[in-house]
């Protein structure tokens, strides 16, 4: 398994052809608490960058853009009760939802975990 | 002598500690009375309103009539005159003091206004009479439209929008009306980065792609990016001015004849017109639509959140698109409603109405009157004091507290402030906590979006200049404390009826309605 | 110029502070040419407060209003007795000067108020949730249409014949430029509603059908087998309630299946004021709630553990979500939500149903007396408080003779809707407890007259 990050701070875990979307544990703290997540409907499609799902603080309410092309074959469930996984668990329980991945090719050019802190850093 | 030894002592215990007051029993503190929900008090029997009996009849109901229990609680008449007032206490009103919401223009409602809006002859008539039994309402409707186009130097108004958003809408609709009516479809309008978050939602709302134009760093509309972006598929720019940084647009004109040269229809955003009745008039500028808060500008009561009412004065171009229904004098003196049956011969490129009936009638009075009471001098008279509140506030605290724009000439109706240089982890919510301590309500604050940690201050021409040092002496003491890093101001307010309320848990776990604990 | 305490030595003391040698001085950034160089020509100066109550009283005088004569006008809007403990608590200055509730540690007054409104309208409605109110009913109907697109992603809606005709128009002006699709037709002078046209015009694009209950004309109809029909198609029912007071007498639109309840709340609280203010409730399911336009108001604590309340999911609003809120609204109808809050608190239950209860008995006694003028028949088999007549000629003339009489004898459909001829002759009579038995005779003897 492999983890990409995006300069829209999600990151990606590859799984044969399977993707698990979610956003960054820097991204959950720069939103602050996080009181509700709107995800895809499984089956929905989409295309690299499409608005996928939405996450909301008290204030402010962001998109959450498909980082690459694909089906969604799974939304995060768990978050729809109880949205505070995300601010607990960004990278791991408090994923988004799985894409089938329509074209591999779309994962070049993402960043790694040393490079996606490289460029936190420089913000 | 005599000597009478019983009775009560008459002064005071000294107080060691006044903080340290002890709870009450009840959570009431003296004046500051706790005021359960009606739900808790009232009851399905109870009720504070008594009938005639009831003639005996048949019911026609249709088999339809309404057997559950609605859970509809009642008190009586005493027994609610308490809730209310009680509840009442906990607001903080322009009645009880200065209200320097930046950009909502809180000035003081007079009395007269609601007096004469209670006149049966206005407050009790239907909106479907027949014509010739409301021609002093629809007078009322004529006369105040009147007033607002030689306030703004426009052509037409359309009065029924029902508030600033809602006429927002409706000078957008008629800018479509008009691109339509000459074939001319486009799909684009500019909005300002600083812009209410009304002018995006209403463009989008009638369908329109929304575009961000930038600001300079002086505060204003980025005149050549703005040029360099207007083009075919541009329908309309939307402009606050003066805008929401408090500074007027200079180069407005300018603005409004490169747009009109692209085919593109200019819209401001009126909220801010209290800075500049009676001085200036919009349509000098080449506004082709602007709305008129009438409870901003002309004093209508904000009510704890409306009803608002929103005009929307309207360019040569504009005004035969504008909605239905509308008055018109007729050569016998008389004044006429246009509606869709009449509308063929008078207006036929109205796009029709936005919403039922004429709009809002009891804001029209209060406007009227407000603007009888100070006539063509009077008014001008308020855009001055209103600009000369503001930057006294703004030149008595640029010392203490950061003003972005400060250096970018005088501000208008508002001081804008930053909250920059405030000791680490001290905020702009501190400082608006803070003044409610220090009993004014905050400014407006984190708006505009464009300047961080913004504190936005509208004093308007209403205060007195004892009220305006009272209010900077309050603040010069919290910008203090916040830059001395003063840790008790983030537990402001303390004498407030609530302390912070946690908004995170509200959002998570919405309660929108009562529910008796005893059906969960 | 009594509203302005600032006097010339503040002036000139304030100027000299902020360095500016004059008020002009601080208009500078307006364009020359823009700057106005004295009073507006034309326009009369500042009066007294004595001056502008005679020139507003000369102008109201010229008014007949309703208390002055025997009146019958209905059709969306309602005359009813309103207490006089609401219009004082209204006038309290901390509700009526008061703003939007920003600053909640300082709005709690105005809050609780908005969390008792909300949970009385859903219950009147009959529906889980409902907002802190939009403008009035007819725009509170077009974003209910908005919502069911939303909600549904479908774009057609089928709108009733007995719908509200400004409802109608207002939902047709958007439409032109939203893109929705609208089928709708005019109402015929029938006793039945159109609720079978309806449920079989239903197919997989329709996103809601909007109905409203009681209907222009009065008739009441079950709604249960249109909500069954529209959910089973995966479309919305969008229920109307135009006479609030209705709901103290019949079933509410909610308990029948509607998925969004909105209405006109005028009639409880708000007088007729020529057609505004008025109130826009706003009701639905739970489930819909995130996808709801205008203010809401929750509960929640503060910091010392204590219940308060708050506006709580803005996030769906204008100021945060700019392009893509859920409405462009920023106001809500906060004045007259108090006053309908105030207004049901005290009829609570019991009286609102012996309100709902005077005012059918009242209307059935009017309904069988009008039936009795020669060249007049009843339409509605079922009715509120409202009905209509069918008169032996145009209605609109005959409502302007009998107002030149002083009898405001109702809403002819003429006026209600110019490109039906067909239905011209239709009268709609509305009968509340205001009116009494006197009122009711007279308008008989009056139409006798004129059809005679």
């Amino acid at each position: 398994m492999s983890r990409y990050f995006t300069d829209e701070h999600e990151w990606i875990d590859v799984e044969g052809e399977i993707a698990t979307v979610g956003i960054t544990d820097y991204a959950q703290e720069q939103l602050g608490d996080i009181v509700f997540v709107e995800l895809p409907a499984e089956g929905a499609s989409f295309e690299k960058g499409d608005d996928a799902a939405v996450v909301e603080s008290v204030k402010a309410a962001s998109d959450v853009y498909a980082p690459i092309s694909g089906e969604v074959v799974e939304s995060n469930s768990a978050l729809e009760d109880e949205p505070a996984l995300v601010n607990s668990d960004a990278e791991e329980d408090g994923w988004f939802f799985k894409l089938r991945i329509a074209d591999a090719s779309e994962l070049e050019g993402l960043m790694n975990e040393a490079a996606y802190k490289k460029f936190v850093a420089s913000l | 002598m005599t000597m009478l030894k019983e009775g009560r002592p008459t002064a005071p215990a000294p107080v060691e500690d006044a903080h340290m007051a002890p709870a009450t029993a009840t959570g009431n503190r003296a004046l500051m009375l706790e005021e359960k929900l009606i739900f808790e008090i009232g009851s399905t029997e109870t009720t504070g309103v008594d009938f005639a009996q009831a003639p005996l009849t048949g019911s026609r109901l249709g088999n339809l009539a309404r057997t559950d229990v609605i859970g509809l609680p009642g008190l009586s008449e005493q027994e609610t005159v308490r809730h209310y007032t009680r509840l009442s206490r906990q607001n903080y009103a322009i009645d009880l003091g200065l209200f320097p919401l930046g950009s909502c223009t809180m000035k003081h409602n007079p009395r007269l206004n609601e007096k004469v809006a209670r006149m049966p002859g206005f407050a009790d008539i239907h909106p479907l009479q027949p014509q010739s039994t409301v021609q002093g309402a629809l007078g009322v409707i004529n006369e105040l439209a009147f007033w607002l186009i030689e306030l703004t130097g426009m052509h037409g108004v359309a009065m029924t929008p029902k508030a600033g958003a809602h006429g927002e809408l409706c000078g957008l609709l008629c800018i479509r009306a008009a691109l339509e009516a000459r074939g001319d479809a486009r799909s684009v309008v500019l909005v300002p980065e600083s812009a209410h978050g009304t002018n995006p939602a209403t463009a989008a709302f009638c369908g329109y792609k929304v575009e961000d134009i930038p600001a300079t760093p002086e505060g204003r509309v980025d005149l050549e990016a703005l040029k360099a972006r207007l083009g075919p598929d541009v329908a309309a720019v939307m402009i606050t001015n003066p805008n929401t940084c408090g500074l007027f647009e200079r180069d407005m004109k300018t603005i409004s004849d490169a747009v009109h040269a692209a085919g593109a229809f200019v819209y401001c955003d009126g909220a801010n017109f209290n800075a500049i009745v009676g001085r200036v008039r919009p349509g000098d500028l080449g506004v082709d639509a602007m709305h008129i808060n009438l409870h901003k500008t002309f004093s209508t009561p904000h009510g704890g959140g409306g009803p608002g009412s929103g005009p929307v004065v309207l360019s040569e171009a504009l005004a035969p698109f504008g909605p239905l229904p509308y008055t018109a004098r007729m050569a016998d003196g008389t004044i006429h409603l246009i509606e869709e049956e009449n509308v063929g011969e008078e207006m036929p490129r109205s796009f029709g109405r936005m919403s039922a009936f004429h709009g809002q009638m009891g804001m029209f009075t209060r406007a009227l009157a407000y603007i009888l009471s100070h006539g063509a001098d009077g008014l001008r008279q308020v855009a001055e004091d209103a600009v000369l509140n503001a930057n006294y506030i703004l030149r008595s605290l640029d010392d203490v507290l950061d003003a972005p724009f400060g250096q970018s000439g005088p501000c208008m109706h508002e001081a804008l402030f930053s909250d920059k240089g405030l000791a680490e982890g001290f905020t702009t919510l501190d400082i608006a906590k803070g003044l409610i301590d220090e009993g004014f309500h905050p400014m407006t604050m984190y708006f505009p979006l464009v300047v961080h940690g913004a504190m936005l201050v509208e004093p308007t021409e209403t205060e007195s200049k004892a009220a305006l040092d009272q209010f900077i002496l309050a603040l010069r003491s919290l910008a203090e404390r916040a830059k001395a890093g003063d840790d008790a101001l983030k537990g402001a307010p303390y004498h407030a009826p609530r302390r912070r309320l946690d908004e995170t848990l509200a959002a998570r776990k919405p309660v929108l309605t009562w529910t008796d604990p005893g059906m969960v | 110029m009594r509203y302005l305490p600032l006097t010339d030595t503040d002036r000139r003391d304030m100027l000299s502070f902020i360095g500016a040698s004059s008020i002009d001085d601080l208009f500078v950034d307006v364009p020359a040419q823009a700057r106005l160089p004295g009073t507006i020509p034309g326009l009369p100066d500042h009066a007294s407060e004595m001056a502008v109550e005679r020139h507003m009283a000369r102008l109201a005088k010229r008014n007949l209003s309703a208390g002055e004569a025997p009146f019958f006008l209905g059709a969306g809007a309602y005359r009813h007795h309103i207490p006089a403990s609401v219009d004082h608590l209204i006038q309290r200055g901390e509700f009526l000067t008061a703003y939007t509730p920003y600053q909640p540690e300082i709005a709690q007054g105005t809050l609780q108020v908005l969390f008792e409104f909300q949970t009385q309208v859903a219950r009147l409605l009959g529906c889980d949730v409902a907002n802190a109110s939009m403008y009035d009913g007819s725009t509170a109907c077009w974003e209910a249409i908005v919502m069911a697109r939303r909600v549904t992603k479908r774009g057609k809606a089928l709108l009733s014949s007995g719908l509200h005709p400004h409802y109608v128009s207002v939902a047709q002006t958007m439409a032109k430029f939203t893109g929705d699709a609208l089928a709708y037709r005019a109402p015929t002078l029938d006793a039945a509603t159109d609720i079978d046209a309806l449920i079989g015009a239903i197919d997989k694009d329709t996103s809601c059908v909007v109905v409203q209950y009681p209907d222009i004309l009065g008739r009441v109809a079950d709604l249960t087998p249109l909500a069954e029909a529209a959910q089973a198609a995966g479309a919305l029912l969008v229920a109307v309630v135009t006479e609030p007071v209705a709901l103290g007498a019949i079933r509410a639109p909610g308990s029948m299946g509607a998925d969004i309840v909105v209405g006109e709340g005028q009639s409880i609280g708000v007088g007729l004021q020529f057609g505004g203010p008025y109130l826009g409730l706003f009701a639905c399911k739970q489930k819909y709630v995130r996808q709801m336009p205008g203010r809401l108001c929750g509960e929640t604590v503060d910091a010392s553990g204590k219940r308060g309340f708050v506006l709580t999911l803005s996030t769906r609003e204008q100021h945060i979500r700019r392009e893509k809120a859920t409405s462009n609204i920023c106001t809500n109808s906060g004045l007259c939500a108090l006053a309908f809050s105030v207004h049901m608190t005290l009829l609570g239950e019991k009286g609102l149903r012996d309100l709902a209860g005077l005012n059918h008995a009242l209307a059935c006694q009017a309904a069988d007396r009008l039936a009795q003028v020669p060249g007049v028949t009843l339409l509605n088999d079922s009715f509120f408080n409202e009905f209509t007549l069918i008169l032996s000629k145009d209605a609109r003339d005959v409502v302007r003779t009998l107002a030149d009489k002083g009898v405001l004898a109702g809403v002819s459909l003429g006026r209600l809707f110019p490109a039906a001829p067909e239905i011209g002759n239709g009268l709609v009579v509305a009968v509340t407890e205001t009116v009494t038995p006197e009122d009711i005779e007279t308008l008989a003897k009056a139409l006798e007259e004129e059809l005679a």
